[in-house]
This record gives C-alpha cells, structure tokens and sequence, in this order.
C-alpha cells in the first residue's frame, strides 16, 4: 500500500506489470502487462482456460501472483497483507455471476454485508442502512423493478436485477475498479440489456470497470477497450474506435483459427 | 381496505405468530377434552418449569441450524454442565459454591462447543458426525467422571442463586419460564440486529458468497458452536438447579428440541431462523405428551399424535413456503386469486 509512485501512473485505476503465475509445473499466466485507466471499462475476451478466472483471482486477492507487480490507483500492492477482505480496502469490488448475493437475504442486508453500520456493540443501524439501500437503488442504479423494495429478498429478483444490486453497491462503496466477471451469463436478452445499462452507469459515475464475458456484442456495447488473452498471453488490445463490432468478430475468429493452425504445424 | 392492510402489515413483522396460533389451538383442544386439568392453573405453571430447559437448548439450536449446521451433542453438555454445577456445589464453600458451580458449568459448555467448532470449520468434518461422536464422547466422560451416581446439590432450596435461576417470587410464575424468554429475546436481537447473527444468516444461505463478502466464516463457525456450548451449559445449570439433583443421563431432550426448532418454522436448509417460531414451537411439543395423558386416552396413543401433531405443523410450513405469518397470508390471497387476474405474483413466482 505504500511507496506512492510517480504522477504519471496515477491516471490509471490499475496496473499490472509483469505478472507470472504458476501451479507447479503448469504456466496460467505469462508477463501480463495490463492497465486499465480511471474512467476506463476493458473488455477482457478469451477463451475457457486462456487465464481470465486466473488474473481475477490475483486482483481480488485469492490468491498471489508467481511474480510481477500490481498497482492500485497509484499504488503498490503488498502480497503479503493482501487478502478478499483488504481487496475491498483497497478499491477493488468485484461481481461474481453467481455468488455476490446471499438468495434468502432482504435487499438492504445485501448491500452492507462485510461492512455494516454498526454501534459499538456491533449492532446493525438498520434505519439508516435501509435509507441508503434505497438511495443507492433509486439513484445510483435507477433501479425499476415492479414492486421491489429494500426489504425485498434477493429471490424475488430476476437474473439482470441481481447484477444490478451488486454493481449498486459495489458503485456506493467508492471502487475504483469494479471487475464483473460473466454477468450475462445464463441472462435472457431482456436482462442483458438491463446489466448492460447498469454498465453505463459505471461509466457515467467516472468509475473504471473490468468486463470479463464470453459474448462479444455485449463486450463490444459497454467498452472502451478490448484485451484478448490466449493462453495466458495478452494477444491484443485494440481500443474500440479503431474497430467495429463486425471486425473484432472476425478478427477473433482468424485468432482462433490461427492458434488451430499454430498448434497443427 | 387500508386498515386491513396495516394490520396486515402488523402481524406479518411478528415472528412466530403462525406456530403461537397452533398452540392456543392445542390449548383450546385440551380445555375441550380434558378441562377438569386444563381450566386450572397448576397445569399451566407446571409447564413453565418443565419446558425451559429443552426450550433454551432449542433456542441456541436454532442459531445453528440457521448456520446451515446441526449440533447433535448439546444433551452431552446438558450432562456435562450439570456434573461440573454438583462438583462446584460440594467443593467450594457454601457462600460462593453455586457461582463457582455456575461458572464451571458455562465453562465446560464453551469448552465443548469450542472444540465442535474446530472439527467444523478448521478440519471441515460436517457438523452432524462432529456432534454425533462429540455427543457420544462427552456423556461417556460425565458418567465416568460421575462414576455412573447422581448427586444431589445440598441445601439448594435455601441458595439464593437457586432463588434467582429457579425460584417462583412472583404469583408463583417460575424464574426459568422468565430467563428462558429473556435468552429468547436476546438471541433475536443477536440474529436479526447483530452483525455475528447476519454473518449466521448469510453462511447459511451460501457460505461462498460470505466469503467473497468479507464474512470470516471460520471464526463465526466457531464462536456459532462455542456459544451453542454455553446455551446448552445453561440449560443444564437450570435443569439441576431445579431438579436439585445432578443425573448423569440427564439432558436427552434432542429429538423434542429439534422437533421444537422444526415445528417453529427454521428450515433445516439455512438462511433464515425464527427464535420466536422455536420458542412457542418448543411449548407445544412440551405441552403435547402432558396433555395427551391428560385427555384420558389410552396412554399407547400419546407418541402417535405428538408425531401426527408434528408433522401437521411442519407440512403446514412447506406448504407456506416459510414459515411466518406473512406468506401464510400471501399464499392465502394467491390462491383466492384467479391466475389470470393477478399477473405480478405470476411473473414473480415464474422468477424463482
């Protein structure tokens, strides 16, 4: 957490330089060098096993990298004291397809689990947590759910409305890099478009956002940047203004083919 | 229509509601069939002194089960506890003997759930082969460190922490009754306002997503059993204090307990207690067998309608879907409702 560097890094909301990670023999990731700027949204693209779950894991603090450097707003990670709890000190929220809500729960213990408003006894404020569910629901997100309220449980809400909820409250806990990993996953395309729109906000609140999903237009709809990863290598990153939904498509197809051919040869 | 719907709003906050009407139905069963017992008094007070132990057993039970976990040795620790009360009572002077009995007694009750919690959360034996063996393991050491002999606590009428736990002060209402609704209200505050009883809630509910919210699972898992330990210490404490005598096999409540949590409406799969479900649940699996005998029918048949009774209530619940008052109601209106007509509940049960 310590040792601030220079200015110049300071505009990016993360920064991965150099990142190795192995299990024993096996190489999951190979000199990542990654940046994702403060008010940036990087589709991160590749397939089942190319490394996207691996560097998750690294940022969120499941696990160390082999070695490499990771730098958060400006500032290095220490690995040893950096664990999921002190993931979220540091900035990092992450949302998960299927395990950021707790199904049986009320809307408004969702949003603070881990870090309620509490006495000094430990007892929760629950008028006050509710006051802001509601605000981070109505404001934050825009949320319109028929006849969904903070005391709602998580059950009553569809697939696109739980994404919602998550990226609402990791929004109000001032991330500075929100990393959703398959959110559409499994998501009729009435939800999707509902988890795409949260994604908007992301932008619009100034915040930087990691998108990791196996659907390209989704990918391509919501960010700025696109990162593919083959085999635990960066192969590309190609900024969204030089390329169009239908090239990115094609050029990730003649990727795949070309990895055939490299492997055949 | 908006006075209906306050009181709607009313009774669907309060907790338990469902299984305290099965229970003033019980009673109004009981006055019918047997009303030279049950129109008087002593039948009542008789049931504030028997029930309390298993109920405050059953209480802590409930925290576990909302865990998503089972404690099946808490009749070991009643056992236990009771011994570790009479050594105290014998050993130490009379003037300070019951606090030091009392101490030890909670003592060993946390030791006990302390070490359940390891083999839970630290080594991840499933908790109902944990307390299982636990269970076995513990009754074994209270007989054999009671050498298989009850002991009775000397002078307990006199005790004033007797007084205190057991006494009846007050228009003869027994203090157990009074402590046993005080923990109640105690550990519904530590469930549903407390930091560690949501924690509870969410590991229940799925113990990944607690993780990945920054829940330490572990910890709770452990302190969950430990304070499990010392709730059952207690219900020892009380069952010898107002026996007066320490039997070694004393405490095998388990089934009525778990049938009490049952009945009250907390589901076996986690998530969600009601404390005040297994309260009231715990007064009509205890008042059932008294009140059974009482009705003048043949006795071989008390165990076939406290199972029938049972499983009345808990098909009630699933059929309720949860066990509170409120979606009683709801399933009440969605069934009185034309499909058609009511497209929102459609769409939200299509949700599920």
């Amino acid at each position: 957490m310590s040792n601030p560097l220079p200015d110049s890094t300071d505009q990016y909301a993360l920064r991965m330089v150099n990142i190795d990670k192995h299990f024993g023999l096996v190489r999951a990731l190979t000199d990542i060098n990654l940046d994702v700027g403060r008010n940036e949204i990087v589709g991160l693209i590749g397939d089942n096993g190319a490394g996207k779950s691996t560097i998750v894991k690294i940022l969120t603090g499941v696990f160390p990298p082999s070695s490499g450097e990771l730098y958060i707003a400006g500032r290095k990670v220490d690995f040893r004291r950096y664990n999921v709890q002190s993931a979220h000190a540091h900035g990092i929220e992450t949302v998960y397809q299927d395990k950021s809500l707790g199904e049986k729960q009320v809307l408004w213990r969702n949003f603070f689990i881990g870090r309620q408003i509490t006495n000094r006894f430990g007892f929760i404020d629950v008028k006050k947590q509710k006051a802001i569910a509601n605000d981070i629901m109505v404001n934050t997100i825009g949320f319109r759910g028929r006849g969904i309220t903070v005391d709602s449980k998580v059950s009553q809400l569809s697939g696109g409305e739980r994404q919602g909820i998550a990226i609402g409250r990791a929004m109000h806990f001032e991330a500075d890099l929100i990393i959703l990993d398959e959110p559409t996953v499994a998501l009729s395309l009435k939800e999707v478009a509902k988890v795409i729109n949260f994604v908007h906000k992301i932008k619009e609140a100034g915040k930087a956002c990691i998108y990791i999903s196996h659907s390209i237009p989704d990918v391509y709809e919501v960010c700025d940047r696109f990162v593919v990863l083959d085999r635990g290598e960066i192969g590309a990153s190609i900024p969204k203004k030089e390329i169009s939904l239908k090239a990115l498509d094609e050029f990730l197809l003649e990727y795949a083919h070309g990895r055939k051919d490299k492997q055949r040869s | 229509m908006n006075l209906l719907k306050a009181a709607y709003k009313v009774l669907s906050r309060l907790e338990g509601l469902g299984i305290a009407l099965v229970l003033l139905v019980l009673y109004t069963v009981l006055i019918i069939s047997a009303p030279t017992v049950f129109t008087r008094p002593m039948i009542y007070f008789s049931f504030l002194e028997t029930v309390p132990p298993a109920l405050i057993a059953a209480l802590g039970l409930t925290l576990v089960i909302t865990a998503g976990e089972i404690d099946l040795s808490f009749p070991a620790v009643v056992s236990l506890s009771g011994l570790a009360l009479a050594w105290g009572w014998k050993t130490f002077d009379p003037a300070y003997s019951a606090v030091i009995g009392i101490v030890l007694a909670l003592a060993a009750g946390a030791v006990v759930g302390y070490i359940n919690g390891l083999m839970v959360a630290r080594i991840g034996v499933p908790s109902i082969m944990a307390t299982l063996a636990a269970n076995f393991f513990w009754y074994g050491i209270s007989i054999l460190l009671a050498g298989g002999r009850q002991q009775t606590l000397a002078g307990s009428e006199e005790n004033s922490v007797h007084e205190l736990l057991v006494g009846r002060p007050f228009l003869g209402i027994p203090l157990q009754a009074f402590w046993s609704l005080a923990l109640a209200v105690f550990l519904w505050f530590i469930l549903n306002r407390h930091k560690f009883g949501e924690s509870v809630m969410f590991i229940g509910d799925n113990p990944n997503v607690a993780r990945v919210m920054g829940v330490n699972v572990e910890a709770t898992r452990i302190w969950l059993f430990t304070l499990h330990g010392m709730i059952a210490a207690f219900s020892g404490i009380v069952l010898t204090l107002f026996i007066g005598v320490f039997y070694p096999n004393q405490g095998n409540f388990l089934l009525p307990a778990m049938a009490s949590v049952f009945v009250g409406g907390t589901s076996i799969a986690g998530g969600a207690g009601s404390i005040f479900g297994t309260f009231f649940g715990s007064y009509v699996i205890g008042s059932l067998e008294a009140g059974v005998v009482a009705t003048t029918i043949s006795g071989y048949w008390v165990q076939v309608v406290e199972g029938g009774v049972m499983a009345a209530v808990v098909i009630l619940n699933a059929a309720t879907g949860k066990a509170d008052f409120a979606s009683l109601l709801n399933r009440f209106r969605h069934w009185s409702t034309p499909e058609r007509a009511n497209p929102e509940l459609l769409s939200k049960d299509e949700t599920r």
